[in-house]
């Protein structure tokens, strides 16, 4: 056992060092601009760890990534490709607001999981669309996805300043594009005073879920199935098309989760600058980045999409203490996860090379290790 | 009548002229799969390719050297690309995504210290052809865009032809469908791969540049806005056929064409809607005309000899 | 050997981060007197964008040279924070690293806003463009700033109508609200005030980054006919480069585009905040620290109509112009914007 997390401890110096080299190359640029690389850097894992509250608004970035990693683990396991988690998270959260608008009395321990419910609904049909059209259309969802995150974009731009606006800016004559705030009952209970909401923890319930779900259930099992192999899963008699639509729907549905909860947890509201990212921040796309860094595992996901989080919030801070243009943020950003998936490889080198090494040296009592993965 | 007609001949040139990025960027990406890997970081070597090209003709007034300039990044970063998916064999999804935000980001960070302000250059002149041009509806039709316009539809046949009719093209489909038996063969997976690769960057680049010297004139930071997603959404639009990809384009642009009209005419559809219709037509469409195509079997598979 | 290498650039990094944060500990803070007044902003375009976060830098850069330099005022800025959340996370971080005034510039920040001044009653706040001080929730440490752009947008139109020799001018903007939609609203206004059988084309793209959509609309208006376009926010630079593709006159708003395209850009209407910034200042250091809400007018010099001396205006048009002005200075003129 102590080997084994011995093993995971040492897997993981390979995205770190990675990271590091990230790092280093920006700090080139950093310093070419006038900016200290070292006090930049320390800014940034300040700004991501070093406070109460950065500890905070790291986790409550890391929240919507893991919701949406979480639903991206299921499709992957599916072996269908869903980039549509901005527009999915969008529709989740058009949903859920519109219902806790229109019902503004009742208690928050009935509101606050309706909104869950019809949030995951939103974000299933949005996912589940798509799902539909790969399965019975031989629409690929790639395709599809980035058509619906457009749709959903300006579906939000419509309602926001139209039926669903703030009745106090409908009156006003710049009319900003948000809904009215949601009823204080409503609010997820947070950690005061920081924004860091009950929405992480249900984040991290889920995974477990989610987890269960994939290697524990029948449908889990299928999906992986189906991902795995389609010809033989429907050989063995598994409806695969449904399966595939069925993974793009519970896909979809995690990122309507998250919509809800970037809504009931952090702004209260929804409020639109013209763009998914605006209201997103990214996390529809960024979810699957800490999803594949997270191995395609559930549990995997949750550190992965904590220390992205961390990344986005420190490398914001850093641009704050040391005043460098925030495309310099971006372009790391980049560099970090471009290093970081590379580094896979060494790790998957030296861990076959490890496996040889120990299969040769249990060659004599011919037991051969169990891979840790799976 | 008339208006119509005028109407119709405007939608159509529109249409034709706001293919052109996609036209670039969608036949690197088709070539890119053709040979099995998934390049999601179309939109960040735009980026790069565009903003390339305006600066160099911006200091040194030489369209060809702006765009020798872009085709230049688009190389640099293809490479980049095709050593990350064919060496380290990183999950194509993934790295594209990290491409794709390094190339905002760096573009960005280079317009801000290198140029400082929005400006514009003179570009990529429009083509005047004797005869053709004066044209009465066909020369506003065809022959008065920007030579870059003819650029990307003259790639369409160029590409339909390296991919079917040359030995190229065979290695290109080997190593997307099954680079084991292509391998045996004496086909290098991963040299084929690079190939590809590098030039879908080069052509992204010169996408990118086909926007800012050729369309447009300027630069300004994310000027692409997602076009680069469209791009390679239009790849599986097109069943990873080149024609295919020029129907896609023709078609989201055509429609983009026409939605700008439906507002410009003051019909009562709120703009957002009119907006969305070239994302929604273009899933329709496909509804409507099943696909027979498959993706390339070893797309986004990293190759590894046994 | 590469696993070893690996590993050491780990430690390095460590290393690296361990004594750097010493560093930062290491640094003291200024002595209190001398002490520069300290702004912080927070923008979502970039400072370069050639329409609203620009007009906000350059404004606090201008604020900066009246005051006497960066000794009399320091600011800083975080821009492209278009991601709402992030944008609240940095306003809060801002105010607890002590700036005297934080400006979050953008109306989609309002409500983070409200969320986060009563934490920091000593802290001075502003948002726009909005007159909303959030004194009706009993916050007292918001000042509001907002825009009159309807008014330079009616006196653009008055230009545009009397330019226009088709009748018809072309509008291309991002998506219908806020500020884009007050200087469309007056724009239109002052169009039809002058020429009530011209036609103003609206085309919203949905999108405030797409240039090249932007571009396509103004061919589309010129297709229809507009000699005129004006249009509102960063994306529009797209369009002025087919105004001056295709010669058709160009009216700009939220900063000055003749730089663009100097032989058709007729006028800009410019926006100077200094003329909010400097009372909210002036409060801020005489105990006042929220509250007000300043508009920028062509009254107050907020708003400026700069005619491009590299376009040859006809006197009559200048002359009609300069009345308008003075119509909406004195009140003679109304424009109605807003509601739906």
């Amino acid at each position: 056992m102590s080997t084994r997390w011995q093993q995971r401890g040492r897997d993981m110096l390979y995205p770190l060092a990675a990271a590091g080299l990230a790092f280093l190359m920006a700090a080139g640029v950093l310093a070419a601009l006038g900016a200290s690389p070292l006090q930049a850097y320390a800014a940034l894992v300040k700004g991501a760890f070093g406070s109460r509250n950065a500890l905070a608004e790291t986790l409550v970035k890391a929240t919507p990534l893991l919701l949406v990693g979480l639903g991206i683990c299921i499709a992957f396991r599916g072996q269908v490709i869903n980039i549509g988690g901005e527009g999915q998270m969008i529709v989740g959260a058009l949903l859920a607001t519109a219902l806790g608008l229109a019902f503004p009395h009742w208690p928050g321990w009935v509101m606050i999981p309706l909104a869950m419910l019809v949030a995951m609904m939103g974000g299933a049909v949005w996912g589940g669309i798509p799902g539909v059209l790969k399965a019975y259309y031989n629409v690929n969802e790639i395709l599809s996805t980035i058509m619906m995150n457009a749709i959903a974009v300006q579906l939000m731009n419509y309602l926001l300043r139209g039926p669903m606006i703030d009745p106090v800016q409908a009156q006003r004559a710049s009319q900003i594009p948000q809904t009215a705030a949601l009823a204080a009952a409503y609010r997820l209970p947070r950690w005061v005073p920081t924004r860091l909401h009950l929405g992480a923890l249900l984040a991290v319930v889920l995974a477990v879920v989610v987890y269960f779900l994939l290697w524990r259930t029948g449908w889990g099992y299928r999906i992986r199935a189906v991902g795995h192999n389609p010809h033989a899963a429907r050989y063995a008699g598994i409806p695969v098309k449904r399966y595939t639509v069925l993974a793009l729907v519970l896909s979809g549905a995690f990122a309507g989760l998250a919509g809800m909860v970037q809504v009931y947890g952090v702004n209260y509201r929804m409020i639109t600058d013209g763009s998914a990212t605006g209201f997103t921040g990214g996390a529809g796309f960024n979810g699957i980045v800490a999803a594949l860094l997270g191995q395609l595992h559930p549990l995997g996901t949750i550190p992965a999409a904590v220390l992205f989080g961390a990344l986005l919030v420190g490398a914001n801070a850093m641009q704050r203490a040391v005043q460098v243009p925030s495309a310099l943020v971006t372009a790391l950003n980049g560099l970090v996860v471009v290093f970081v998936v590379s580094s896979e490889y060494f790790r998957r080198r030296a861990r076959k090379r490890r496996l040889l090494q120990q299969t040769a040296a249990s060659a004599a009592t011919a037991v051969a290790p169990s891979s840790p993965e799976d | 009548m008339g208006d119509w007609g005028h109407i119709l001949l405007g939608v159509l040139a529109s249409g034709i002229r706001l293919a052109t990025p996609y036209l670039y960027a969608g036949i690197g990406e088709t070539l890119g799969q053709r040979s099995g890997v998934l390049n999601l970081g179309v939109e960040g070597q735009m980026l790069l390719g565009a903003f390339a090209a305006f600066y160099v003709t911006y200091r040194t007034g030489n369209v060809l050297g702006g765009l020798l300039a872009a085709a230049l990044v688009g190389l640099l970063m293809g490479l980049a690309m095709a050593f990350v998916s064919v060496n380290l064999q990183a999950e194509q999804g993934i790295s594209g995504i990290g491409f794709y935000l390094f190339g905002l980001g760096l573009s960005d960070l280079l317009f801000q210290k290198l140029l400082g302000t929005v400006d514009s250059v003179r570009g990529v002149p429009d083509a005047v052809i004797p005869g053709l041009s004066d044209l009465p509806v066909l020369g506003e039709l065809l022959f008065r865009h920007n030579w870059m316009v003819y650029g990307a539809y003259a790639l369409v046949p160029l590409a339909w032809f390296v991919l079917n009719k040359t030995p190229w093209g065979l290695m290109i489909k080997a190593a997307g469908e099954n680079p084991h038996a292509a391998d045996s063969l004496g086909v290098s997976v991963a040299r084929v791969r690079y190939a590809t690769v590098t030039l879908g960057g080069v052509l992204s680049a010169i996408g990118g540049a086909s926007l800012s010297v050729g369309l447009l004139k300027i630069f300004q930071q994310n000027m692409t806005s997602g076009l680069g997603f469209i791009a390679v959404a239009l790849v599986y639009f097109g069943g990873w056929r080149p024609v295919g990809v020029l129907l896609g384009a023709l078609l989201f642009s055509l429609v983009n064409a026409l939605q700008l009209w439906v507002q410009v005419l003051g019909l009562p559809i709120p703009a957002d809607f009119a907006v969305m219709a070239p994302y929604v037509l273009t899933i329709v469409v496909l509804v409507i005309v099943v696909q027979r195509a498959r993706p390339p079997a070893a797309l986004a598979r990293p190759f590894e000899r046994e | 050997m590469r696993r070893a290498l690996l590993f050491f650039l780990a430690v390095l990094l460590v290393a690296g981060l361990v004594a750097c944060g010493g560093t930062q500990q290491a640094e003291t803070q200024a002595p209190e007197e001398a002490r520069p007044f300290r702004i912080a902003v927070v923008m979502p375009s970039a400072i370069n964008d050639m329409a609203f976060s620009q007009s906000m830098y350059e404004a606090l850069v201008k604020l900066q040279q009246e005051m006497g330099g960066p000794d009399k005022l320091e600011f800083v800025y975080s821009e492209n924070m278009y991601v709402v959340d992030d944008a609240a996370a940095a306003i809060r971080d801002y105010a607890s690293q002590g700036y005297d005034l934080i400006i979050a510039h953008g109306s989609q920040y309002g409500s983070s806003l409200q969320e986060i001044a009563p934490d920091f009653p000593n802290t001075s706040f502003a948002w726009g463009t909005t007159v909303d001080t959030f004194a009706e929730q009993g916050i007292d440490n918001v000042f509001a700033y907002e825009a009159r752009s309807e008014q330079g947008g009616y006196v653009n139109g008055v230009m545009a109508a009397m330019l226009s020799q088709s009748g018809v001018i072309g509008v291309v903007g991002p998506i219908e609200t806020g500020d884009a939609k007050l200087y469309i609203d007056g724009f239109k206004a002052g169009v039809m005030a002058t020429n009530p059988n011209a036609q103003v084309n609206v085309n919203y793209i949905g999108s405030f980054s797409d240039v090249a959509l932007a571009a396509e609309a103004a061919k589309t208006h010129i297709e229809a006919g507009a000699d005129v376009l004006t249009g509102t926010a960063q994306m529009v630079v797209g369009a002025v480069g087919v105004a001056k593709d295709h010669g058709v006159l160009w009216f700009g708003t939220q900063a000055d585009q003749s730089s663009l395209a100097p032989d058709i850009v007729v006028a800009n209407q410019v926006y100077d905040w200094t003329v909010a910034l400097k009372p909210m200042v002036e409060n801020i250091q005489n105990g006042v620290r929220g509250g007000e809400a300043y508009s920028l007018t062509l009254a107050n010099g907020g708003l400026t109509i700069q005619y491009n001396p590299q376009f040859d205006l006809p006197a009559e048009v200048k002359d009609a112009a300069e009345a308008t002005i003075q119509g909406i200075v004195n009140g003679d003129i109304q424009i109605p914007v807003g509601g739906e």
